[in-house]
């Protein structure tokens, strides 16, 4: 029973450690708190499933299961699709909303109610556009495999933890080990003396935008293939998010995937007990110890 | 006739109770730059406290200790303001985005506690037969709406002037001090963290005091009450008006309410019942970008903040609300 408590936590928190890992990395290098955040996990989800059923519709094939999975080739497809779409949109608020605003320089806070803005007007257009109502990728059933101690997971649960797993450590070699990597590192310690050593900060900006948007992506059609699909599934993903952030160091990639495990198996054990209806208050209460005893999180540098 | 001056008094007494989040706001945004994201949270507790207070004894519940509707308000105000202390005693001293990741946090647990802790909340029902101002009127609608827009007004004007005094006095001029520029005002032996907290306690306790002025009026609450929507209404009330301005704080509260009610009065009039759940996303989608350009192409809002000074430099000395139009914007 705890290790299945485990197995839970660990598919929850590969979730929220990608979602993590895009607002740590749009947080240490634009500095600001991304609002919108949440909003590019939805409409990356919403993205996938009409590219996926769009794909769908053109030939039924690509739909049939593959086993021992849920989805057909549909899916896979439709999200590499839907990555270069949330990018774009990304791009797009950014080049409406955020790049004026950062020009400007004005406080850092703008920017943060800016994308309090954007959120809350990304949200309603989903609803209006989709409606409130849940949706799924898929309508198969899944039997869960023996995992061994009594534990129990689907064959797309694992496989999320093994994508999730995949993406972090693609993402962190690419920081860590190329050229791009280092620049993105380079604007985040100083931004001017970035620039002055010949760093273009501003495309450096659009790859951080089209990183972020493209884990967003990744953790909404995760959480739309293991829950559901919803215009709210974004917000409320949003304060484990931040509380993974923080926990984790902003700006660092393993500190915010860890961190993200870390919440989620909190949540698991939440649920487990203290009730289902407290999940979302466990980010609350991480939120809290953090920012009293450690507000630089576990792996972060002290206040610059 | 009679009818639609009823319903313009519903609409400004609402209004008018906006406005008094909206000062409350004003102070930790416009003059201290203390950016909330959680302001439903910090209204709904406001509300709540209000509502436990005021209303009779409820047996399957916490309370209903009977008090007067004032008692309410005030031990509203005094606890939200209490709340407010500690969430910022919490992450004042941090960067300025914590701050706003906390009352984020803060509004998401306040809305979970609204709704599973039903023994002191009601749960998703909430709390209904809450005391409204002069309720030996109900029997004649225009007299009672009259008399509430009356009091809901004498309030607002309370709280401003309050407010007003404050913000020229020498506290109010070491927060815009801190402000500006936190350097100087510390090197002149300003404490910030200090002078932070103090104002986002203060403007907390308002957010509160309207909260219950909303409750005791709708005489209804209920956790859906308060969703994020309430926060982003707020915020573009001021940022509409003009941030660090009071009177602008009240005018944008009554504009964006004005367009809020307008547009939900055309939704329904334009969009087939069926789809009219649907088309009122569509009013947020309106405001949300009312706000990101304004935020762009006029950022200081309608009225935009005035330049205060002590009154000792001004030539006439006396009646210190008519300053404002006097001294230059700056």
């Amino acid at each position: 029973m705890t290790l299945q408590i485990l197995v839970d936590g660990l598919i929850a928190g590969a979730m929220i450690g990608l979602g993590a890992v895009g607002i740590t990395l749009t947080y240490s290098i634009l500095r600001f708190a991304n609002f919108a955040h949440g909003e590019l996990i939805s409409w990356g989800a919403y993205l996938a499933l009409a590219v996926s059923s769009g794909i769908g519709f053109l030939s039924a094939s690509l739909t049939v299961p593959l086993a021992p999975f849920s989805f057909g080739w549909s899916l896979p497809l439709g999200t590499l699709v839907a990555i270069a779409l949330t990018a774009l949109l990304a791009l797009i608020v950014d080049a409406v909303l955020f790049g004026p605003l950062r020009r400007r320089r004005g406080a850092v806070i703008i920017l943060v109610m800016a994308s309090f803005g954007a959120a809350l007007t990304l949200r309603s257009l989903l609803e209006f556009i989709f409606t409130s109502g849940p949706r799924y990728f898929t309508q198969e059933l899944q039997i869960a495999i023996r995992l061994g101690g009594g534990a129990r997971a689907t064959p797309d649960q694992m496989l999320v933890i093994a994508v999730a797993a995949l993406v972090v450590v693609g993402v962190h070699l690419l920081l860590t080990r190329s050229s791009i990597g280092r620049s993105m590192r380079a604007v985040s310690e100083n931004q001017q003396l970035a620039g002055v050593a010949g760093i273009d900060v501003r495309a450096v900006v659009r790859i951080v935008w089209i990183l972020g948007a493209a884990l967003a992506c990744i953790a909404g059609v995760m959480a739309g293939l293991l829950v559901q699909i919803r215009p709210q599934m974004g917000l409320d993903l949003l304060l484990p998010l931040f509380a993974a952030a923080i926990l984790g160091g902003i700006g660092s990639v393993p500190g915010a995937m860890l961190a993200g495990l870390i919440v989620g198996i909190g949540e698991a054990l939440t649920v487990r007990y203290v009730g289902a209806e407290w999940r979302a208050a466990l980010s609350f209460v991480v939120l809290v110890a953090i920012l009293l005893v450690r507000p630089q999180g576990l792996f972060g540098k002290a206040d610059r | 006739m009679i009818d639609l001056l009823a319903y313009g008094a519903f609409f400004l007494t609402v209004a008018l109770s906006y406005a008094v989040i909206c000062l409350g706001l004003n102070l930790q945004w416009g003059q201290t730059g203390l950016f909330n994201v959680g302001i439903a949270g910090f209204v709904a507790i406001g509300a709540y406290v209000s509502a436990l207070l005021t209303t009779p004894h409820t047996p399957d519940r916490f309370g209903g200790f009977d008090l007067p509707i004032v008692a309410g308000w005030i031990g509203a105000a005094l606890f939200t303001g209490l709340a407010t202390l500690l969430v910022g005693a919490l992450t004042i001293r941090l960067r300025a985005d914590y701050l706003a990741i906390a009352t984020f946090g803060v509004a998401v647990a306040v809305q979970l506690v609204l709704l599973n802790l039903q023994p002191l909340t009601g749960g998703p029902f909430g709390i209904g037969y809450i005391p409204r101002p002069f309720a030996s009127l109900a029997t004649d609608p225009s007299a009672f709406g009259f008399a509430n827009l009356a009091l809901m007004a004498a309030v607002v004007l309370g709280v401003y002037l309050v407010l007003e005094r404050l913000v020229r006095s020498p506290w109010g001029r070491v927060l815009r001090a801190i402000r500006e520029d936190e350097a100087a005002a510390l090197a002149l032996g300003k404490n910030a963290v200090s002078f932070r907290l103090q104002a986002f306690a203060i403007g907390g306790a308002i957010m509160g005091l309207g909260g219950a002025l909303q409750a005791h009026f709708i005489g209804f609450i209920a956790p859906e009450n308060y969703q994020p929507t309430l926060t982003f209404q707020v915020w573009a009330m001021l940022i509409v008006g003009g941030s660090g301005n009071n009177r602008g704080a009240i005018l944008g509260a009554v504009l964006v309410w004005g367009l809020w009610a307008a547009s939900a009065g055309a939704v329904a009039a334009l969009f087939p019942t069926d789809q009219q759940a649907r088309a009122s996303s569509l009013q947020i989608v309106m405001i949300g970008t009312a706000l990101c350009a304004i935020l762009l192409l006029r950022p200081r809002g309608l009225l935009g903040e005035v330049r205060t000074v002590s009154r000792h430099l001004l030539a006439k000395p006396g009646k210190p609300n008519r300053k404002a139009t006097h001294a230059d914007s700056t």
